[in-house]
């Protein structure tokens, strides 16, 4: 059939699989929204494209299939960047859409004129400038199938104004078969075995779960072996949510604001086994010092991530599950009591000192995340912001669903919770979608509470507001003589903000009122935010600090428990 | 160490730009980069040669690989291969000295492929040292321009592209 440029970008996501896009219109795909409602696809109005490209990572994640955006040359194109930088440093499959310029103006500096796919090079797996609309069929095809296999990641297709007008014959191509790029899936055999063979042989063995685990669907198998040779799992952020954390073999997370059990276990551990984690420097502390007694094998999709910051590993290039079920077949049951007793034993140190983490005077941000995985059961996708938020976050929700976590991990964008959030709820509607977020984070991308009111998206939003750039604050106690250059904050009254945009708002001051508070957020039905006023200075713990290794981190400092006249959280948290 | 590694890739636009920006992004050290066609059509080759450890070496194979557009890369370091390169050198040559230098030319077996009234253009390929002397002995008489190709590279015997393919780890 004879379809125009437009016509085609539609049918191809159609018959992707695709039902949600978002976008903002735009001079340069007018002709492509002009199309639109000819096919049976929900376009969410973003506020920011910035917004857009978020919410297509976050639908990623939260569905796991490819999350599709859309955004006009110029501005429009350049506000993705920083979502596709995003969902590439966290292999994320997102296709991005853009307008152009019509191609005899290319190059000519022309209204709204960007080279994006210039601009993109380095934060996309792929990207593609259509030039003749012939291409366009293949090239679409290309796109989601990069996008979604191998390693995943964001691809990008600029289509020119008059190739979008332009007519041809549209076939659906064939699944591509691209000479430059075959993903290894199944391991090694020989270092397969090799790699059971360490593991029955090991008296201390730990597994570290990360992403790749989530994105491969091995969350079974992974409980399987941990099961079966009696290990415990200690995740990355990402790879919270790939064994529940409520499970006895869950260590948590480990890394610079992990539990000291989760890194006092990689310290001590004789096999570590990585299932799908890059060996990120928030994750491993100093090199030199990391796992210094473990034989490490490493299993991972791509190959790059192998010998990149962690050398000498028993390597395994494949996907998490197809690897997994190999080494199944080949690891014997078995029970390492002595070595899960020196874990509790830490662990039961760590947990005698939750009880003095209540802060002196007002709402302790640890308990308000603590309070909200009682009243959700563990079971609400977490949609976590950067910074003090994301580890209280990670710490005390105790994660026990798979997809239940979804923030940005590996660029650390601020602003990312609120648009993921839409992404998330529109990709699973029936599912209890929360945004934890501090009061920096929310003013990154503010503006998509219009959007969520207008999609009707029951988002419930965590505040944690305390007046500062919390984290940059916290390194700024610690490491720079308490000089609090920039990290002050005003903010708005965000429950008449979140009333202006037509949410519930909700201030929360006081520690008794918090389970009241998140009470009514839920049994809301529309979308809330409960503004929570914590403590201004509370700190993350512990903390790696950075330059040195794992083991030697920063504790909770002890604060006088006959101060502490709040709740007796303790016997609830241990986690 | 130096290492030479052979690439080859899809001769699309904004080939070349991919492999330039991943140098950069991934702060690899390349000495010398050369570009051609190769015996197939849509295909182009590359010659990088890359200063480093193994490990930096094996993480420039890798990175490339993620490339979609590129389908093979070698490292033909330690394989039996020719390495070539080629040179122009524009040198003074004034009557005076003029035989000299063409004394210099036979001995390196280059070739005189411009001649004018003060200078003669060189045309010399071989091994880089092979250059690198010739230009020392004629820099006392004056280098007015000079172009090196940089290194190109191909592995002796039956089989093309060497036989190490660095595909996985």
């Amino acid at each position: 059939m004879k379809l125009t440029g437009a016509q085609m970008v539609w049918e191809s996501l159609v018959r992707e699989g695709v039902d949600t896009v978002f976008g903002i219109s735009g001079g340069k795909v007018l002709a492509l929204y002009h199309a639109l409602p000819d096919y049976p696809i929900h376009h969410v109005l973003m506020r920011h494209e910035q917004g857009a490209a978020h919410a297509a990572d976050g639908y990623a994640r939260a569905s796991g299939k490819v999350g599709v955006c859309v955004a006009t040359s110029g501005p429009g194109a350049t506000n993705l960047v920083t979502g596709i930088a995003t969902a590439m440093m966290d292999s994320s499959p997102v296709v991005a859409i853009t307008g152009q310029v019509p191609v005899p103006l290319i190059g000519k500096d022309a209204f709204q004129e960007v080279d994006i796919t210039g601009i993109t090079q380095p934060v996309t797996k792929h990207n593609y400038l259509v030039t003749d609309v012939r291409d366009l069929p293949v090239v679409l095809r290309e796109a989601f199938y990069i996008a979604r296999t191998g390693r995943p990641g964001p691809v990008l297709v600029d289509v020119p104004q008059d190739v979008q007008a332009a007519s041809a014959e549209y076939d659906y191509p064939p699944e591509p078969s691209l000479s430059g790029y075959r993903p290894t899936v199944v391991g090694n055999p020989r270092q397969v075995s090799q790699a059971a063979q360490a593991i029955n042989g090991a008296r201390c063995p730990l597994i570290l779960a990360g992403r790749g685990v989530i994105i491969s669907g091995a969350e079974a198998e992974l409980r399987e072996l941990a099961e079966r040779a009696e290990i415990p799992v200690v995740t990355t952020l990402l790879g919270i949510g790939s064994l529940p954390e409520s499970h006895r073999l869950s260590l948590g997370m480990g890394g610079m604001h992990g539990e000291a059990y989760a890194n006092l276990a990689i310290q001590e551990c004789d096999v570590l086994i990585n299932v799908g984690s890059r060996f990120d420097d928030r994750l491993t502390g100093t090199l030199s010092t990391f796992a210094p007694k473990a034989a490490i094998i490493h299993i991972d999709i791509d190959p790059a991530e192998i010998g990149k910051n962690v050398t000498n590993v028993l390597p395994i290039v494949g996907d998490s599950r197809a690897v997994l079920t190999s080494l199944l077949a080949q690891v014997q049951p078995a029970q390492h009591p002595d070595w899960l007793a020196r874990i509790a034993q830490w662990r039961a140190q760590s947990a005698e000192r939750d009880i003095l983490n209540q802060p002196p005077t007002g709402l302790a941000p640890q308990y308000v995340m603590h309070a909200l995985s009682e009243a959700t059961g563990g079971q609400a996708i977490m949609v976590s912001d950067v910074g003090q938020n994301q580890m209280w976050e990670a710490q005390y929700y105790v994660h026990n669903r798979p997809h239940g976590l979804i923030s940005s991990g590996g660029l650390g964008t601020m602003g990312f919770a609120l648009p993921a959030a839409i992404g998330a709820q529109s990709a699973c509607p029936e599912a209890q979608v929360w945004v934890t977020v501090g009061d920096g984070g929310i003013q990154m991308n503010i503006q998509e509470l219009a959007t969520i009111v207008q999609e009707k998206l029951p988002i419930k939003i965590a505040l944690l507001n305390n007046g500062f750039l919390g984290m940059v604050r916290q390194w700024q106690e610690l490491f720079y003589s308490r000089r609090y250059s920039g990290t002050p904050l005003l903010g708005p009254d965000f429950a008449k903000l979140a009333d202006a945009y037509g949410l519930l708002g909700i201030r929360v001051t006081a520690h008794e009122e918090v389970k009241e508070a998140i009470r009514q957020a839920i049994a809301h039905p529309g979308p809330v935010l409960l503004d929570f006023r914590i403590a201004q200075e509370e700190n993350v713990y512990p903390m790696v600090e950075p330059g040195a290794a794992l083991h030697e981190m920063r504790r909770r400092p002890s604060r006088n428990p006959s101060q502490n006249t709040t709740d007796n959280m303790v016997e609830e948290v241990g986690k | 160490m130096r290492h030479t590694l052979i690439a080859l890739m899809e001769d699309k636009p904004g080939v070349l730009s991919r492999v330039a920006s991943l140098f950069r992004r991934r702060n690899f050290n390349i000495e010398s980069l050369t570009v051609g066609h190769s015996e197939t059509p849509g295909i182009s080759r590359m010659t990088i040669v890359v200063s480093g450890d193994d490990a930096v070496v094996e993480q420039v194979s890798k990175q490339l690989y993620k490339l979609i557009n590129v389908t093979k890369v070698v490292d033909v370091t330690q394989e039996p291969a020719m390495f070539r390169e080629l040179a122009l050198i524009k040198v003074h040559a004034p009557g005076t000295t003029r035989g000299e230098i063409m004394q210099l030319v036979d001995i390196f077996r280059a070739k005189t492929v411009d001649v004018a009234s003060d200078s003669l253009t060189i045309e010399i390929t071989g091994q880089e040292d092979k250059i690198d002397s010739l230009i020392s002995l004629l820099r006392p008489f004056g280098i007015k321009e000079m172009v090196r190709t940089g290194r190109v590279a191909m592995v002796r015997g039956g089989t093309a592209n060497g036989s190490r393919a660095g595909r996985n780890a």
